[in-house]
């Protein structure tokens, strides 16, 4: 009889075996060995937690998102390195920023849509607005700034190739619209760099939900220390100047907000950012950061050292994504980590005098 | 979609008026005796893969672990000693009571086969010794009054329904997991795996064609019983009454005559869970009576939504980005040629 799909799957009934015999030595645990007592199942059982099981749960997010945070970052910044170099005729620091924009958010949505569970539909983000949900106001940032960028980086790319892209009457409109779309992506581009700090900060996982007051600092210094480090790599020395002063900026940023970020935090919350795999990328992103900065700031103008000075900012913001994503993925795996924290804030109320917001009550 | 809900309650603010009332869980752990059949009620119903690999998982005689894709009760089991009994009957002691009014008899209400639902003279006393007690507790998902994996879902897979609960719409739903960090009981979770091992055969897998892979799953209020009039799955099979459903009002006022009954007996350990509206996350429409710190059950004490914190978090990502144009400006105009 079937009375489930499930029963589908049933293969043929195998033969009953027979009930393990109990080998030899092997001790069956009892009570008082005489049935009068109940015997705990458990040893040394702590009553902190239950089991030292995991309270909340993080999210399915691997690496392709720590990739998404790190070249959505390059992206956004790089929108607004393009119009600044723009703006003070920069021709080859432009095309490379727009360029370089154009191909980071490109990998970067790429990798967003990886790591759905349903990558098909991917398309389900734009059904709604939801200003309650960072991804979704941070869906509508990255494909607006993902289009604007593409016309902004077609246009470059044409006039690259002495205009040889098969346009037709498209060129003039691709033309008019340049400008237009080069603004769009620079308006977008420190949202886009900085909304991910919100995406992590809106969790109940303990290590970002305790970082929410500074981590947006973080991500958008990492953001700029590592466009920056991009031209420090790509454009030759002659154009470079704003960015090496940002980049330097962007590594200041970067040290300063990571330390006011762990100060606002539970020491519990605070732990996964400085011990384990995570604890130790970020102090490779620190030593990283601070020599690209060092770099910058002295040998900028040698060709050699801008591009090793960039490649660390580049290496440094890439390490201080994956170390934040990392950090909160382990945070949960230790329910004190959420207890603690939970249980000295609830105490912090107690004390200044609010003792209705609890959600154990006596009735 | 409201951000946070407002006096009117979830129902109204998601749009469904007034004629509509908040369904919810009452779950006594008080007269739970563990026998997992809400678990298997619930599997069977929902027709829910199994949760990866059978283990033996060594936490008394729970084997099932924690909620999440594919389980959506779970059986919580503790022992504890004398001492740890007194400890939690002073932590409960301790707490504040919100000193709500009581309301009077209930004769008019009657159980969902239409029989009054009197249970004045049931046995209810405690079974435990004074050395030794078990803790039992059917955990299920919240349904919170401010859900964070409902404001947190980019797609509105999520949505509040008419029974006041939260459910995900399988057809919409991506799986970009960011409601699975939003929740601050650690419910809701991708169902990345599933597999079917057929009774009789402990060593042998089958990997199963598990219906809705990749996409969000946490307990649905039995929605579709709901419409027909049916009560959830676990409600229905519980044979202690540990679970009761019904309006939340209803629930919450029965936990609270309960819990005073508890306390009139000397079991100052017995507390509510979920029943305060001002709590993190708007009360829940799972209303637990507890026994022990809500931890020792791998409940959160304090859990918050994490949206409360978003207008904050969004003022610093805008100031943040501020000063990303500010710098980028600064650089520029001081580096002109």
């Amino acid at each position: 009889m079937t009375n489930s799909d499930f029963d589908a799957y049933r293969p043929p009934q195998p033969e009953r075996k027979r009930r393990r015999r109990r080998a030899a030595g092997e001790v069956r645990r009892t009570g008082a060995g005489d049935g009068s007592r109940e015997q705990p199942m458990v040893d040394d059982i702590q009553f902190d937690s239950y089991y030292g099981r995991p309270i909340v749960k993080a999210p399915p997010w691997k690496a392709p998102i720590a990739l998404y945070l790190f070249v959505g970052g390059i992206a956004g910044a790089s929108s607004l390195i393009a119009a600044g170099a723009d703006a003070t005729e920069r021709p080859t620091m432009a095309r490379n920023a727009r360029l370089t924009a154009l191909g980071a958010v490109l990998v970067g949505t790429g990798a967003l849509i990886e790591d759905l569970g349903r990558p098909e539909r991917f398309l389900h983000m734009m059904r709604v607005f939801k200003p309650s949900s960072p991804m979704s106001v941070g869906t509508w940032i990255l494909s607006t700034f993902a289009t604007a960028s593409g016309v902004a980086a077609a246009g470059e790319i044409d006039s690259l190739l002495d205009e040889k892209l098969p346009l037709g009457p498209l060129r003039g409109v691709l033309q008019a619209v340049d400008g237009p779309a080069g603004a769009v992506s620079s308006a977008l581009g420190a949202p886009l760099a900085t909304y991910t700090a919100v995406l992590l900060g809106d969790t109940a996982v303990p290590t970002w939900s305790g970082a929410r007051h500074g981590l947006a600092f973080v991500f958008g210094s990492s953001a700029t220390m590592a466009a920056s480090g991009a031209q420090l790599l790509l454009t030759p020395t002659a154009e470079t100047g704003p960015a090496r002063a940002l980049a330097v900026a962007g590594v200041v940023g970067d040290l300063v907000g990571m330390h006011y970020t762990k100060s606002q935090m539970h020491p519990l919350e605070a732990e996964p950012l400085e011990e384990g795999e995570p604890g130790r990328l970020l102090k490779i992103s620190e030593g990283l950061a601070i020599a690209g900065g060092i770099g910058a700031l002295l040998g900028g103008r040698n060709r050699v050292v801008a591009a090793a000075s960039g490649a660390a900012l580049l290496a440094a913001s890439a390490l201080t994504r994956f170390g934040v994503l990392n950090a909160g993925l382990e945070s949960v795996k230790d329910p004190r980590r959420v207890v603690e924290p939970q249980k000295a804030r609830l105490e912090e109320r107690r004390k200044a005098g609010v003792t209705d917001d609890s959600i154990t009550t006596a009735g | 979609m409201s951000l946070l809900s407002g006096p009117e309650g979830p129902i109204t603010d998601a749009g469904w008026g007034h004629e509509h009332h908040r369904k919810g869980f009452f779950t006594d752990t008080s007269v739970c005796i563990g026998c997992k059949a809400c678990e298997v009620a619930c599997k069977e119903w929902n027709q829910n893969p199994a949760d990866g690999e059978r283990k033996i998982l060594g936490s008394s005689y729970d084997n099932t672990g924690a909620l999440g894709a594919n389980t959506w009760r779970h059986v919580a089991f503790v022992e504890q000693d004398g001492d740890r009994i007194e400890e939690a009957r002073e932590s409960g002691r301790r707490l504040v009571s919100l000193g709500m009014p009581g309301i009077g008899p209930k004769e008019s209400r009657t159980a969902e086969d239409g029989a009054p639902l009197d249970l004045t003279g049931a046995d209810r006393s405690h079974p435990d010794t004074p050395e030794f007690r078990w803790l039992m507790s059917s955990d299920v998902c919240k349904h919170c009054t401010n859900a964070g994996c409902l404001d947190a879902c980019p797609t509105g897979a999520l949505y509040r329904s008419q029974f006041g609960s939260v459910v995900v719409q399988q057809d919409i739903c991506n799986g970009c997991g960011t409601c699975v960090g939003a929740c601050p009981f650690g419910v809701i979770e991708r169902r990345d795996d599933g597999t079917i091992s057929p009774k009789g055969s402990r060593d042998e897998r089958f990997d199963q064609d598990v219906p809705e892979m990749g996409t969000a799953h946490k307990c649905t209020l039995c929605t579709d019983r709901l419409i027909d009039g049916e009560i959830p799955a676990c409600a229905k099979t519980c044979p202690t009454r540990s679970i009761s459903f019904g309006d939340r009002d209803e629930m919450v006022a029965d936990a609270r005559e309960r819990v005073a009954q508890l306390h009139e007996r000397g079991m100052t350990e017995a507390r509510l869970y979920g029943a305060n509206e001002k709590d993190g996350v708007g009360g829940t429409g799972s209303v637990f009576l507890l026994l022990d710190e809500p931890e020792v059950y791998g409940l959160p004490p304090d859990p918050q939504v994490p949206t409360a914190g978003l207008g904050s978090m969004w003022k610093r990502a805008g100031l943040s980005a501020a000063g990303m144009i500010a710098a980028t400006a600064i650089a520029f105009a001081a580096g002109r040629k």
